[in-house]
């Protein structure tokens, strides 16, 4: 029937290759390597992020990308000020920002959080295309809202001239960099894990089988997935406020929905509806992007071919054909 | 005698220029069992949708245990005690037959903003779902995903988690729908053991097993009902004689 | 008075060209039920088609051909061999399959023409401008693809009020699963439709290729505005496409307009001209929004 033994040795394999990455990228003489790895986990975190309300809960969201994109605001936002030393305009009192981490990336995950809420409760009362345009639309929207903010650089972006500070860490070294955003995926799946296997989860689930019936069962659907899109938010956020510290740069651009497609197409690529899938979809996507454009410009064109044998032939995906058909919950 | 526990007045639905309901009443006696039959097209399963929420009235009341439900959504009247097994099957195809059930019971217990206790251990969920399970003839059937089952045991799967939100009243939509001889066997059986502890109403086409299970008979013609009687009494109509009749010639 | 007026005229033109997108894509989507990202990407082949083949022949007209037969053609190819397996498949499925199809069209447009922008004359016989009023001139092409669109919805309108397959088309949006049951072969009205549509993406291509850079990517941007427009217009009606198009394409090119000057009433200067912009470019997002509210099947659905 299912193949625990399977599942368990590729997941493990994954984990050790995960942790020991840093190390690989030095014996093998390649540096470069500890920040695509980084660039991975953090993708990866935006990724699981989306399968929780896309693959456990069936919600098609194109604007997760805002999500994303507003975490790294907050955080390129805050260290501007912090940098520049003048208060942040639109904010009462005469707060000159901050480059703490303790400080910023909760603030990235509130800002997203709270965005998540205000959007999920609009879009929530819609369902199928409906939904998708809808959460399309506020993603443009925001997108738009931040071209025009010149002070943050509009379209160009803003850079970082600091990346966030923890006490005792020192966040421009690669490998310590790695592992904070190692260790922030890790506590994200971890609560996923826990959340999909309870009762929440349970509900939600059901939602992506059958939302006439929940209902008919007397649960108010709408609550349980309002919770799941905030959570979802909350965890794109985290991951923006990571990716502005990797690359030392936010711009609208990550909030575009093609970025929100691009992240969908992890999810899928590594396998839907668990939790190990969008690890492996992140890595896949991006060591394509990185090896294989060494061999063609147009590695896109194979990636896009691959993405539609996905979608028509291997809907479990890659996490899927490698841990078999017990590939559950991650 | 005690109010009935469903009352229905003038239901009138219509879709477009087609009458579906036409000023339906019928009322459903508190521990009886009550059928629902009629021709193809009738307007039983509008009836029923209305009934248990899942269409809007275009006219005419819908009262359950004395409170007026018309305008109630879905969930709530789930939780004031009407419950309703489907058609065509309407189950979690990926969740396992005890996980289906827990779900139900879930829903009835309330408390599903919970976010850390794994679920499947949960003895407050799944020892009544095994107790149903069991009830229902599918014990040993538990872990075996929905979308696994026969269609006989999907159908009893479907009426199990029904009972697990410990309704009052039970709408049935064709329950023996697409079963052999000795799966509608076991389905009348269940049903009958049922009756103690909840009011039935069953949309269903096989004469025999209606006359088998019913104490009251509501027929319905082209969206009318033709006024409520006990089976003897039904059978003997003259006017039923003709609908269905009518309809064969 | 008379900018308004020309602004009047730029929206109608824009409106036009989101009709042409739309009304395949409403279709597509009332019929097949089936959501079809790579719609932009028959755009843009009718755009590069459109290129190569003017630039070849030196008449536009030739290319225009070129792109509708171009775009009508890979349209074809596309749906027998990508989009019959996914026409039973969930929407999410359908978006992913169709998101990799434009990654894919998008290389291979590249591939054949390089990374380079390309661009296209406006034929030298509608350079000119015309006196719509006097003392305003208006260019002339742009009053040509107004007509072209407009006659196009005549066609249509032809097509799908007057004819035997029209009213196949008119019951297939608006009750799918009958029509399989009245005996209609299914499998070659979803590829009619589906040829339509991508033909009439790829002559929007063609006609916007003259007044835009031609360059990969150039149909994602009109593919989301064509999907606002078929949200407000309501989705399976061409009714509703040409409807939501025109407000769309007068909404957009108002608030370009007006927006960023209007504000200078209240802000100064350079604040006016950025918060403008960008609330302009928000306008339509709101606008289907507002509609939503309203009327949440869109403005004309095709079934209710």
């Amino acid at each position: 029937m299912t193949s625990p033994g399977r599942r368990e040795i590729v997941l493990v394999a994954g984990l050790a290759l995960l942790l020991a990455a840093p190390g690989i990228a030095e014996a093998l003489g390649e540096p470069f390597l500890t920040s695509l790895f980084t660039r991975i986990v953090i993708y990866a975190l935006a990724a699981a992020s989306l399968d929780l309300i896309l693959g456990y809960g069936g919600l098609v969201s194109f604007g997760h990308g805002a999500f994303f994109g507003l975490g790294g605001y907050v955080v390129g936002i805050l260290a501007f000020h912090g940098a520049e030393g003048t208060a942040i305009p639109f904010l009462p009192g005469e707060w000159a920002g901050t480059t703490l981490a303790v400080v910023a990336w909760p603030a990235a995950i509130a800002a997203a959080a709270l965005f998540a809420l205000v959007i999920g409760a609009l879009s929530l009362r819609t369902s199928g295309i409906y939904f998708i345009m809808i959460t399309l639309a506020f993603a443009q929207m925001l997108y738009f809202f931040f071209v025009s903010l010149t002070l943050y650089g509009g379209d160009d972006g803003l850079n970082l001239w600091e990346r966030s500070r923890i006490p005792g860490l020192d966040l421009y070294d690669d490998t310590t960099f790695y592992y904070v955003s190692l260790a922030a995926l890790l506590a994200f799946l971890y609560l996923a894990w826990r959340i999909v296997n309870a009762r929440f989860g349970m509900v939600m689930r059901g939602c992506k089988q059958n939302e006439r019936r929940m209902r008919a069962l007397g649960f108010p659907t709408y609550r349980y997935r309002l919770a799941a899109f905030v959570l979802a938010g909350a965890g794109a956020g985290l991951a923006g406020a990571l990716i502005a510290n990797h690359t030392e740069f936010v711009g609208p651009g990550l909030l575009h929905w093609t970025r929100s497609g691009e992240i969908m197409v992890m999810v899928i690529l590594g396998g839907m509806g668990t939790l190990a899938g969008p690890v492996f979809g992140a890595a896949a996507y991006l060591l394509a992007e990185e090896f294989l454009s060494r061999y063609t410009e147009h590695w896109l064109l194979f990636l896009g071919l691959f993405l539609i044998f996905v979608v028509l032939f291997a809907k479990r995906g890659i996490y899927g054909w490698l841990a078999g058909p017990g590939a559950r919950d991650g | 005698m005690a109010e009935p526990i469903l009352e229905v007045e003038a239901l009138t639905k219509r879709f477009g220029a087609l009458v579906a309901n036409d000023s339906l009443s019928l009322a459903v006696e508190d521990g009886a069992v009550h059928a629902l039959i009629g021709p193809n097209g009738a307007g039983k399963t509008t009836a029923i949708a209305q009934i248990s929420g899942e269409l809007r009235p275009d006219g005419g009341r819908i009262r359950f245990r004395g409170r007026d439900v018309t305008r109630l959504p879905i969930h709530r009247r789930a939780r004031l005690g009407l419950a309703r097994s489907y058609q065509i099957t309407s189950l979690f195809p990926d969740f396992t037959a005890l996980e289906n059930v827990a779900l139900a019971v879930q829903a009835r217990a309330g408390h599903g903003f919970r976010f850390w206790k794994p679920a499947r251990g949960d003895a407050a969920l799944v020892v009544p779902a095994r107790d149903l399970l069991a009830r229902v003839g599918l014990r040993g059937r538990a872990d075996v995903p929905a979308a696994e089952l026969a269609h006989g045991e999907q159908r009893q799967l479907e009426i199990a988690m029904a009972l697990a939100t410990t309704p009052s009243l039970l709408l049935l939509d064709e329950p023996i729908a697409g079963m052999g001889r000795d799966e509608t066997g076991r389905m009348v059986d269940l049903l009958r053991a049922l009756r103690d502890s909840v009011t039935i109403l069953l949309v269903e086409h096989d004469m025999d097993v209606v006359f088998a299970l019913a104490d009251r008979i509501t027929v319905l013609v082209k969206g009318r009902a033709i006024p409520s009687g006990p089976p003897a009494a039904i059978r003997a109509d003259r006017r039923v004689r003709d609908a269905y009749l009518g309809e064969e010639a | 008075m008379l900018l308004f007026l020309e602004q009047t005229l730029n929206g109608l033109q824009l409106g036009v060209m989101l009709f042409l997108m739309a009304a395949g894509l409403t279709l597509v989507f009332g019929i097949m039920n089936m959501i079809n990202l790579a719609h932009g990407s028959f755009y843009m082949i009718g755009a590069f088609a459109a290129v190569a083949a003017t630039r070849a022949s030196g008449s536009f007209a030739l290319g225009v051909v070129a792109a509708v037969a171009a775009a009508g053609l890979v349209g074809l190819a596309t749906e027998s061999l990508v989009l019959r397996g996914l026409y039973r498949r969930e929407h999410l499925d359908q978006v992913l399959a169709t998101f990799g199809l434009i990654l894919v069209f998008n290389e291979l447009v590249s591939i054949v023409w390089g990374p380079q922008a390309m661009f296209l004359e406006i034929p030298a016989a509608l350079s000119g401008t015309v006196e719509i009023l006097p003392g305003a001139p208006y260019p002339a092409y742009r009053l040509a693809i107004i007509g072209a669109g407009l006659a196009v919805a005549l066609f249509l309108w032809a097509l799908i009020a007057r004819t035997r397959i029209g009213m196949r088309i008119r019951a297939g949006a608006s009750n799918r699963e009958m029509i399989g049951a009245l005996g209609v072969d299914i499998g070659r009205l979803y590829t009619l439709v589906f040829g339509l549509g991508a033909m009439l993406a790829g002559l929007a291509g063609a006609l916007a290729g003259p007044l835009l850079a031609i360059e990969v990517g150039m149909g994602e941007n009109i593919l989301i505005l064509a999907f606002v427009v078929i949200i407000i217009g309501g989705l399976g009606s061409v009714r509703g496409a040409l409807i939501g198009a025109l407000l769309v394409g007068l909404v957009d090119t108002y608030g370009r307009a007006y927006l960023p000057s209007g504000l200078r009433a209240f802000v100064d200067p350079a604040v006016a001209d950025n918060m403008g912009a960008s609330l302009a470019a928000m306008a339509i997002y709101l606008l289907m929004a507002m509609v939503l509210i309203w009327r949440p099947r869109g403005l004309f659905p095709a079934h209710e």
